[in-house]
This record gives structure tokens, C-alpha cells and sequence, in this order.
């Protein structure tokens, strides 16, 4: 489902200048990917075919950076951030131009990069870069650039059932078994489930002859525990809702196309 | 037209249907599959995907009574009062979080 909730990313770069020895594309490339901090939600899809874009379904960036020779190290500097200036193109340096009513609508801090320090380049005196920058929406299936989130996975809850009393060095051996915190032994040295929720429903236990017929694992079927990583523009419950609002959207339309299909056949039936 | 009816199934009632839905894929047909199968009169809900590269699938409904199409119907309803519900659940849920 996070293959579909839209995001902003940069999709076009207009290159005016790029001495530097990164190529073209592959530096159209690497902009592309660095993920920006503008809410999806504020803008639109930009429509197909449309060639300019508007306020609603752009944003404009511009990076414009010239490497040049330090002027002032001293006399034995070796390392490149001494000897000259602007070695490093990073993402901070990517300035927001708005169009039309955008300033006022979005905040400086609130559209760009997600992260200052993404390394875009690195450049020698004389190397320039001179780009304008396109971000627009779009979702993970069209380009995984878009996707909001680093990874998303979900697992069901493990249970653990313990068939028999397990004590002393077998209980110790039991709580190696399993991820730490999972099992607990009490103060008469006797092990008990703690908490299933952490364990990472490895089958070590069943190495073992001598408790592997205490344990029961399992895992209860209805119970699933999400796991969002938000790349950073929106918050991870943000993009669990819109996930789930797009899920419904889906239904909505696919049951309004049936309303008119199911109308259309029963007019066809009349005819008959 | 995003949904359409597979040919086949014309001589044998309205309880048996295969319909093609574009531009879908496990998300919507699992999801609706699992709903649709809890059903009472529900014989058979399956769904498949022709082929990973086209971008479309395959979803059967059999019935022992019930017209097919009205099966879809209730299940895409059912699921999306179901996604409504997780939203507001989720979003209480997330309130009460922040308030602790």
C-alpha cells in the first residue's frame, strides 16, 4: 500500500551549466532521489501531458555553485576542504524559488530537502554547476523516488506457550533462545513468558533436547504489528491514514463505476 | 472503464462471475478477498494476477443464490466502512497516545 501514497521529489532538472565530472544524468539522478520535506497533501498531481506547471503542482528549485581556490590557507594546507572552496555540493545549498502565490502558502523550511547534508557532488576550482530544479507529486509505482517511506513491513504477533515447567540451567538455556526481554524466570528460578511481542520468532529452542518440548511457538493470526520508516516528509501515522484513505478511495470508485454498470445492464435487460 | 466482466459465464446465472479490474493488484484484491470469503452464501472468491507485467487482475465470485455482482458490491462497501473505521480507531488510538 506505500507503494501508493504520494509524495514530492524532484523529476526534472533543467541543466544549464554542470562543468563538473559527474555527468548529466547521472547527477539528474541523484537529485531526483533526495527526498523533500513539502507535503504531498497540500499539492496536486500535475495533470498528463501539461507541460508548465503551476503553483498547485510544482515546486522550483535552483542550485548554483561555482568551486573556487581558497584564498586564504596557509602555506602547507593538503586537505581539500582547506584548498578550496565549495569542494562539496550539498543538498542545503539548494535554494527554493516560489511561484506565484507560493510564499505566502509554504514555509522556506518546510519545502526543501529533508536533510542538509546529502552529498550531491564534488567539484574542482573551475568545476560549476548552474540547475534549475522541478519537484512534482507522484507514487512509489511510478518511481520508487516518490515512495514515502525507507521501508515498511508488518508481522503478526508471536505467541509463546510454555507446555511444562522448565527450571534451573534449562531455564537459562530457554532464555538464550529467544530475543532479550521475551522470557523472564521468577524467583524460584522458574522460566515464564515475559513478553512474545519482541521475539524474533527464531527456532533455536528446537535445537535443544532437552526443552524443545515445552514450547509452543505460534503466532496469533489477527493481530498484526506494523512497521512505518517515513523517509521524512510526512510523519509515519500520517502515512499509515493516507494509506488507508487510499485503500477506500479505491473502493468508493470501483462501487460507483458498479452503480452505473449495474444500471446500465438492467436497462439493457429491459430492452430485451 | 475500470472494472469489466470476463465472458464465460453467461449460461450459468448470475451466481457465477469473473470480473477484470485495471490498474489493481494484491492490495485491493486480497483485501477484498478476505472479506468476500467470510460471506455466507459465498461458494468460492479468488482473485489472480494474469501477469506481473500488466498491471490488472482477475477477480471470481461463486454463489450458491446471490447474484455475483451483488457480492462485489457489498464487499467493496464492507471494506470501505472497514477502512473508515480503522481511521477513526487509529486516529483516537494516536490521540490518546500523544496525550500519555
Amino acid at each position: 500500500m506505500l507503494s501508493e501514497v504520494p509524495s514530492m521529489a524532484i523529476e526534472k532538472v533543467m541543466i544549464k551549466n554542470n562543468t563538473s565530472i559527474i555527468q548529466d544524468e547521472i547527477l539528474a539522478h541523484r537529485l531526483g532521489l533526495i527526498p523533500l520535506k513539502a507535503d504531498p497533501r497540500l499539492f496536486e498531481y500535475r495533470p498528463e501531458g501539461a507541460v508548465e506547471g503551476t503553483e498547485f503542482d510544482t515546486l522550483e528549485f535552483s542550485l548554483k555553485v561555482r568551486c573556487s581556490h581558497n584564498k586564504v590557507q596557509t602555506k602547507d594546507s593538503f586537505r581539500p576542504e582547506d584548498l578550496y572552496e565549495n569542494h562539496s555540493v550539498y543538498s542545503s545549498q539548494i535554494k527554493w524559488n516560489p511561484i506565484g502565490n507560493q510564499a505566502s502558502v509554504h514555509k522556506d523550511i518546510d519545502v526543501g530537502p529533508v536533510h542538509g547534508d546529502i552529498l550531491i557532488s564534488k567539484m574542482r576550482p573551475g568545476h560549476e554547476l548552474d540547475l534549475n530544479l522541478v519537484a512534482v507529486k507522484g507514487i512509489g509505482k511510478d518511481h520508487a523516488k516518490f515512495s514515502p517511506v525507507a521501508t515498511a513491513t508488518y508481522r503478526l504477533l508471536p505467541e509463546i506457550t510454555l507446555t511444562r515447567e522448565v527450571n534451573g540451567s534449562d531455564a537459562a538455556l530457554l532464555q538464550t533462545c529467544f530475543s532479550p526481554g521475551v522470557i523472564g524466570i521468577d524467583s524460584n528460578g522458574c522460566a515464564y513468558v515475559k513478553d512474545a511481542r519482541y521475539d524474533s520468532c527464531s527456532r533455536n529452542v528446537f535445537r535443544y533436547e532437552s526443552i524443545k518440548d515445552a514450547v509452543i511457538l505460534t503466532r496469533i493470526r489477527d493481530h498484526f504489528i506494523f512497521n512505518v520508516e517515513s523517509v521524512g516528509a510526512l510523519p509515519s501515522q500520517a502515512i499509515f491514514v493516507e494509506s488507508v484513505k487510499i485503500l477506500r478511495d479505491k473502493c468508493k470508485t470501483l462501487l460507483d463505476e458498479l452503480q452505473q454498470f449495474y444500471h446500465s445492464s438492467s436497462i439493457t435487460h429491459v430492452n430485451k | 472503464m475500470k472494472i469489466s466482466e470476463l465472458p464465460g459465464d453467461e449460461s450459468s446465472g448470475l451466481t457465477c462471475r469473473t470480473y477484470v479490474i485495471q490498474n489493481e493488484s494484491h492490495t485491493l484484491g486480497n483485501a477484498l478477498k478476505c472479506l468476500i470469503d467470510r460471506y455466507e452464501d459465498v461458494q468460492f472468491c479468488g482473485y489472480t494476477l494474469p501477469h506481473p507485467a500488466e498491471s490488472k487482475i482477475h477477480f471470481r465470485i461463486q454463489t450458491h443464490e446471490t447474484p455475483a455482482l451483488e457480492v462485489l458490491k457489498r464487499g467493496l462497501h464492507d471494506l470501505q466502512k472497514l477502512c473508515n473505521h480503522t481511521l477513526n480507531l487509529f486516529e483516537k488510538e494516536v490521540k490518546e497516545f500523544n496525550k500519555t
